[in-house]
């Protein structure tokens, strides 16, 4: 028996019109899918268009050519089976950690009665059981990310989409958020779509890790197989043998990208 | 510094006012009064003035009628604001065909209107009340069309991601989000209505406190206009203190200036 894809990107490419007229090509020709159950990560320089790949599977954005694949169903539109955890502040402002969470399952109609109840469980699922009449200015950076999360998951939508969700965050509150999305992972196995720049925050969470090269008209260079036992402790898996090949191996690819992205974000930089 | 030191030294400052007016309108030096009685009154008698009205009670009237033309150019200012802000936010066409005509409007200085009103509404609340309404309705409209045009891309794209239809994005992002910036404005607008109401009085009225201090003014009685302003200055900060409380407990989700947003 094979596992269903969930998310097939082919050949998919991405432009965008510039102000005077030029296109430019973000990703060039991307050739992507996410089985069922599946934690795939992204790994690229600045600028090479990760994110951007992550809004087309979301249907956020439309590619120029190629198509998008929702368990072997084309997407229009958005796309309705997947969860989108955003890499900026998304949460709405003027509800309250607990509304914030319920507000995913009230938009699919159910009763308010019934949704604040689970989002509650959520909200203590994510740590914050005693932070539910907070406002997410009054939450630190680590707190609304949790929030975000809960909100995401109340759904439980079979994909997940993730935009460098824990870029903002500072080293140690990444690694606990990454347990905690590990915990909340093993429990049901979505597929997840994972966007980071970090590359061991890649390895260290993900089943497949995918290089992409420097933008612009950036594509995938590289598709690695990461067999690190589960389940995962982030602390611990860092100290792992395995762990350092794998990481040397990739980073001797991914390091030459890195510095022709960086080459080009200074030159775009001087050009301005 | 503490909150009664605080207080202290702003009723001192009163204080010092106040008396400072009442020795130099009735005290001379070097053998002249610096403040004549006619010109300027003195304290004592403005606050004599002030107590007749309420002691007999006219005043009541008066402030009744300036409050209920403030409330309604309010209510009816914002209303329009709202309503008219939402619908040029989500269609910038129309929003583009009429921008140069908001623009003149809201050019005009709105006095010159009041004679207008008054011959087509009459001398009663309704002309006062439409004056209010032209200043209130601009300030509410420009926040209003602000606050859904700057929308935070990504707290939309979330509501989209979440599943959320049109119509749900308009009451858990679009709305909430005009609202805070129409609060944010809450005090100036309301503060217009109340001058629409009293400036709209003062040219042409039966009753209110405009109508009062032109009356006063009307006769030279300087004490008069001096009383009638001290009202309107204290019905005024009622007005705002009551605005403060109402947007307290409406922007609670709000970060304040001194607790950052880190």
């Amino acid at each position: 028996m094979t596992t269903p894809t969930a998310v097939a990107l082919e050949d998919a490419k991405v432009a965008f019109r510039l102000g005077d007229g030029r296109v430019y090509t973000a990703v060039e020709k991307a050739h992507l899918t996410v089985a069922q159950g599946e934690f795939v990560a992204i790994v690229g320089p600045t600028g090479c268009g990760k994110s951007t790949l992550l809004n087309v599977a979301a249907g956020l954005l439309k590619p120029a050519a190629g198509s998008v694949r929702i368990f072997d169903q084309p997407l229009t539109g958005l796309n309705r089976e997947a969860g989108y955890l955003f890499q900026a502040d998304a949460l709405f402002p003027w509800k309250t950690a607990l509304d914030n969470v319920a507000i995913g399952l009230e938009i699919k109609g159910t009763p308010r009665s019934e949704a604040l109840p689970q989002a509650q469980k959520w909200l203590t699922s994510v740590g914050l059981g005693a932070f539910a009449g907070r406002y997410p200015h009054m939450l630190s950076g680590g707190q609304r990310k949790r929030v975000a999360l809960a909100q995401v998951l109340i759904r439980d939508p079979k994909i997940l989409l993730m935009d460098e969700p824990f870029g903002p965050l500072d080293a140690q509150t990444r690694q606990v958020m990454g347990n905690l999305l590990l915990d909340l992972w093993n429990a049901d196995r979505k597929a997840v779509l994972f966007v980071t720049h970090d590359l061991e925050e890649a390895i260290a969470l993900a089943d497949r890790v995918v290089i992409m090269s420097a933008g612009p008209s950036s594509r995938i260079i590289g598709d690695w197989r990461v067999s690190l036992p589960r389940p995962r402790d982030i602390f611990e898996v860092r100290l792992d043998k395995e762990f350092h090949a794998l990481h040397r191996e990739i980073w001797s690819v991914l390091k030459d990208e890195v510095m022709k992205g960086y080459a080009q974000s200074t030159h775009a930089a001087e050009a301005v | 510094m503490s909150r009664p030191t605080l207080f202290a030294l702003q009723v001192l400052v009163a204080v010092v006012c106040i008396v400072l007016w009442q020795v130099l309108s009735t005290v001379p030096v070097f053998g002249k009064i610096l403040l004549p009685p006619f010109f300027f009154s003195n304290p004592f008698d403005v606050f004599s003035q002030i107590v007749k009205w309420f002691a007999s009670g006219v005043i009541w009237k008066h402030l009744g009628i300036t409050l209920a033309e403030s409330i309604l150019a309010f209510v009816i200012g914002s209303a329009g604001g709202v309503l008219v802000g939402f619908w040029f936010a989500r269609q910038p066409l129309v929003a583009a065909v009429f921008d140069p005509y908001v623009k003149m409007v809201n050019a005009l200085p709105r006095v010159v209107l009041a004679p207008i009103f008054a011959l087509w509404l009459g001398l009663g609340i309704w002309s006062k009340v439409a004056l209010g309404v032209t200043l209130v309705f601009f300030i509410v409209f420009f926040n209003v069309y602000q606050g859904v045009k700057e929308v935070s891309r990504t707290v939309l794209d979330n509501g989209r991601m979440l599943g959320m239809s049109e119509r749900q994005l308009m009451q858990h992002v679009y709305w909430p989000s005009a609202l805070s910036w129409m609060f944010s404005s809450l005090h100036t607008s309301v503060g217009f209505a109340v001058v629409g109401a009293v400036v709209g009085e003062y040219l042409g009225s039966a009753a209110g406190l405009g109508y009062l201090i032109q009356q006063a003014e009307g006769v030279f009685d300087v004490a008069g206009v001096f009383a009638g302003m001290f009202v309107l200055s204290a019905f005024v900060i009622l007005i705002d203190y009551g605005v403060t409380l109402v947007e307290r407990r409406l922007l609670v989700w709000r970060p304040t200036a001194s607790d950052g947003r880190g």
